[in-house]
């Protein structure tokens, strides 16, 4: 009965290699497909069993896990709650997570290529893995004196260090406390949830990246001074017209001079220095001016500011738009940030900051450095340029004008003493009946120090009132 | 037959007690672990579990030593490090479920009772069955008794359902699985049954488009059988045990009477009450559905085991989460249907990979003494009960990996379950004393005219 025991044996073995190959196939082939399956709760329970590594500003901890006594190990708390909010975001139980919790989570859970030798060293000593620490580019003092100046108007602040690209501050007023969607009690979880989503102010929206873009109004004119230096044509002192009012070319409308219908020219026999016009933020000049210079060189401009392009900061930038193929009447409206002009506050920050670094734009960066539990760097912050509108002689006659407008302009609330301050206002207009939002884009810079700031203020009024002292707060905070 | 076997005859006692001492040692490892990666502490029970391994570990060899002394010296080591092995897992998933609260499952102290009773069950098999050939004897006892046991699970007051399964009967609040025991009664019949009739079965018959057929007065019984294992895979709705029911008797028709064509026959006659069952009964249906597509959205939830399953092992990966550290509480029926899903997870595939070689060592050692034993009854026998083990980890781990639809069939040694362990513990014993009966000298097959055995060979040559 030997033979028929040698067949048995082979079945045997044949059904046992089956085994092998399938435990193989869902163990080590299927494995990472089998991970990330949105079904497999077990992710999360993993996710939430390790600690994440912190979310650090100047050196103290804005999100740090904490050992809880529950089902999922560790509990993500916030500290200040809503000030850091729209940029570390929630880390939810219930609804996942946002902000750099999303954007960096490989790095906060651990996960990240980068971290292997981290892990593995972590399993050869026996040590918890932690994932590593983020610390963000933030000034605290600056984000303290933005939010505070905002003070809970709907609202963002961006500041810039215009050299490095490095976001000094990052506000989106009103915020909300992500220790609530934090939490592992999910019926409180889900109540703030609600709660939060049906807000007509919108809190969980990060006002300063995305989701709302803002028309510009007036602030949108450094972009078509730039653009007109740009040209050759141009330069500050170059005498271009500026009616009290202004028909627009195939239209009936007429742009009056200033916001509320204000219709004295711009100066004498209705023309005066692109300077002048900048600095009493004169319409009809800029719609004038942008026809001049045209579609074309103005969408060029924009474009190297970084209109257009969506920027990973990490966290995710709504491109800012300026419309496509517009008549002169839709040329006019949106040089003067009108029409279908659409910007972020960190889109106009970074307009500003290219003035104040000799014309050249820096990419937007939040992170500052990464490290490990152990405090070994494995990532830091490196500048990299993102586009140059303007030549460097270009950008100093900018700052020349801009300066012009806050010694003697619409800007005089952001002034510093002692500081270099240049900037625009904005008035913009959005809706029937609606009061017109306010913006303040601006640099300070003294000594090596410099800053970029855009403020708006949802229905602020002008920004020569509401939007000017925000910036001045900020600017001071950090120079 | 042309088969020169040689065996040490060494008795190898001192190895066999130094792999228990190994399984032991590893085993109650394995448990302190789960409380240390669970909860950071040794847990409380474990010096009694420790106790309770030595001492079975001596009963074991000191029976062994008293009654079997030639017994293969791997089976009880491997079968002790199964179990434990399973009592460290079950508690695993017991105290995962005590932190995280999903569901809830019993701890092992069940289990270490049933470990108990199986190997005082497994000791008695060896100590009083001197001879296996006396089972012989009671060859159409053990076809009654596998009858009536197959059957109780139906009859009413007794017999309850689960998981759409009428496998289980229910007595004075303890719960019990027949069905385990009626596989070693069907082994012991068949065994005996074929053995006397296998020159008969396999010569005395017609021959059809050039298969021998059996006469109708041998082939009868085992018609029988076949059709009473197919009544019940479609009145308890239960695939697994039918299944092992059916491999078991084909594997050992086959051993009986090396019989190619006479597999495809049973295959054959295996399809039509299959084919019944898959398309007839939801509850197959069901099962079928999440063979070939479980994570489709539409049929998640329908197949969350099996899913739940598959997140496991791949959190598990290579090297696993470590014991006690990873959460096989999530899946349902982690402790005994999916114990494999459970420590694939917390060993990795390194750890699933020794838990199927330590198996597949087992089943090998029961067809070495199914080649080594000289009469056709032991066999048959040990071939039958090593063949059964292996398919029941194929259709168990194969269900669990997606190989073959899931049935409900429980891990042998390592799934939480009262009745599997005990039998299976049954089992071993007539597995040792066949071992014993194997590898004792004066049982080895000499050639006639061979000179009595001199210095002893370790080379065997099997032809």
């Amino acid at each position: 009965m030997n033979k028929p025991l040698r067949h048995v044996w082979l079945v045997v073995s044949v059904l046992f290699v089956l085994l092998f190959t399938s435990t193989t196939y869902f163990q080590v082939i299927a494995q990472e497909r089998l991970n990330e399956n949105p079904h497999n709760s077990r992710a999360i329970y993993n996710e939430y069993g390790r600690p994440r590594g912190p979310i650090v500003v100047d050196g103290s901890a804005i999100a740090r896990s904490q050992e809880s006594d529950d089902n999922y190990g560790y509990l993500r708390t916030y500290d200040p709650e809503p000030m850091y909010a729209p940029v570390t975001g929630y880390y939810s139980v219930v609804y996942g997570f946002t902000g750099i919790e999303r954007s960096l989570n490989d790095t906060l859970s651990g996960e990240a290529d980068e971290l292997f030798y981290e892990r593995v060293s972590a399993v050869l000593s026996g040590r918890e893995a932690t994932g590593a620490e983020v610390e963000l580019t933030l000034d605290a003092e600056a984000q303290e004196a933005a939010w505070d100046a905002l003070d809970g108007r709907r609202g963002s602040v961006v500041a810039l260090d215009p050299e490095t690209g490095a976001v000094l501050a990052m506000v989106s007023s009103p915020s909300f406390d992500p220790n609530q969607l934090a939490s592992h009690d999910q019926a409180a979880v889900a109540e703030s949830w609600t709660a939060l989503n049906e807000d007509p102010d919108r809190p969980l929206t990060n006002r300063a990246i995305g989701g709302d873009l803002y028309p510009p109004g007036s602030a949108f004119k450094l972009v078509v001074a730039a653009a007109a230096l740009e040209t050759g044509d141009y330069t500050a002192e170059t005498e271009i017209p500026g009616p009290g009012t202004y028909e627009l070319p195939n239209s009936s409308s007429v742009m009056t001079n200033h916001a509320a219908g204000g219709t004295e020219p711009c100066g004498p026999d209705d023309t005066s220095t692109l300077a002048d016009a900048l600095r009493q933020s004169c319409n009809t000049s800029f719609a004038m001016l942008g026809i001049d210079i045209g579609e074309e060189q103005l969408h060029a401009t924009a474009e190297e500011f970084g209109f257009e392009s969506s920027m990973e900061i990490p966290l995710s930038v709504t491109p800012s738009t300026m419309g496509q193929d517009l008549d002169d009447a839709q040329l006019a409206q949106t040089s003067i940030g009108q029409y279908e002009t659409r910007v972020t506050p960190l889109q106009m920050a970074m307009v500003a900051s290219a003035t104040a670094n000799d014309g050249v734009v820096m990419e937007p960066q939040l992170v500052q450095e990464v490290r490990t539990s152990d405090l070994s760097t494995i990532a830091e912050l490196t500048p990299q340029e993102a586009g140059q509108p303007l030549t460097a002689s270009n950008a100093a006659q900018m700052r020349q004008m801009m300066v012009g407008v806050v010694e003697d302009g619409t800007g005089t609330a952001a002034a510093i003493d002692g500081v270099e301050v240049g900037g625009k206002t904005g008035t913009a207009e959005w809706g029937e009946d609606r009061a017109p939002h306010a913006w303040y884009v601006g640099y300070a810079q003294q000594d090596d120090r410099k800053i970029a700031v855009a403020v708006v203020v949802e229905e602020g009024g002008y920004g020569s009132r509401t939007a000017a002292p925000i910036a001045r707060d900020v600017m001071e905070a950090v120079i | 037959m042309a088969t020169i076997v040689s065996y040490t005859a060494r008795p190898r006692r001192l190895l066999q007690a130094l792999m228990l001492a190994f399984a032991v040692v590893i085993g109650v490892t394995a448990y302190g672990l789960v409380g240390l990666g669970r909860f950071g502490e040794v847990p409380e029970p474990l010096p009694g579990l420790a106790i309770g391994a030595v001492v079975v570990a001596i009963a074991l060899q000191v029976a062994v030593m008293w009654r079997a002394p030639y017994a293969d010296p791997v089976i009880l080591p491997v079968v002790v490090l199964l179990n434990l092995l399973g009592i460290a897992m079950i508690e695993s998933v017991h105290e995962a479920n005590e932190v995280f609260g999903l569901r809830t499952s019993a701890s092992a102290d069940r289990q270490m009772l049933w470990t108990v009773l199986g190997v005082i069950l497994c000791v008695g098999v060896i100590v009083t069955l001197r001879d296996h050939r006396r089972l012989r004897r009671y060859t159409w006892i053990f076809a009654v008794c596998g009858a009536v046991l197959l059957l109780m699970p139906l009859t009413p007051g007794i017999g309850s359902a689960r998981n759409g399964s009428k496998i289980w009967i229910e007595i004075a609040g303890f719960s019990f699985q027949p069905a385990e025991l009626a596989k070693i009664a069907f082994a012991l019949f068949f065994a005996g049954y074929l053995v006397s009739r296998r020159d008969t079965l396999a010569l005395a018959g017609p021959k059809v488009l050039g298969i021998h057929l059996p006469r109708w007065s041998d082939f009868g019984p085992i018609l029988v059988a076949w059709a009473f294992a197919m009544a019940v895979l479609v009145l308890e709705t239960d695939l697994g045990t039918s299944l092992m029911f059916f491999g078991l008797f084909v594997a050992m028709l086959y051993v009986a009477t090396d019989r190619l064509s006479w597999l495809v026959i049973g295959a054959v006659m295996f399809l039509p009450p299959a084919v019944f069952v898959a398309t007839q009964m939801t509850h197959v249906q069901t099962r079928i559905t999440c063979w070939l597509d479980p994570l489709s959205s539409e049929n998640f939830s329908a197949c969350e085991q099996i899913n739940q399953g598959l997140f496991g092992l791949a959190n598990g990966g290579i090297a696993g989460t470590g014991l006690g550290e990873g959460r096989p509480d999530v899946v349902p029926h982690a402790e005994s249907d999916y114990i494999f899903a459970s420590f694939a997870e917390e060993m990795g595939m390194v750890g699933a990979f020794a838990l199927l070689m330590l198996y597949l060592l087992l089943v090998q050692r029961a067809i070495r003494a199914a080649v080594g034993i000289s009469d056709g009854f032991g066999t048959l026998l040990a071939a039958g009960l090593g063949f059964t083990l292996a398919l029941q980890v194929f259709v168990v781990v194969g269900g669990v990996t997606r190989v073959i639809p899931l049935t409900g069939l429980t891990l042998p040694f390592l799934a939480a379950g009262g009745s599997s362990l005990v039998c299976n513990w049954i089992i071993v014993g007539i597995l040792v004393r066949l071992s014993d009966a194997a590898r004792r000298p004066a049982a080895r097959q000499v050639p006639s005219g061979a000179p009595a055995p001199g210095p002893r060979t370790t080379q065997e040559v099997a032809s």
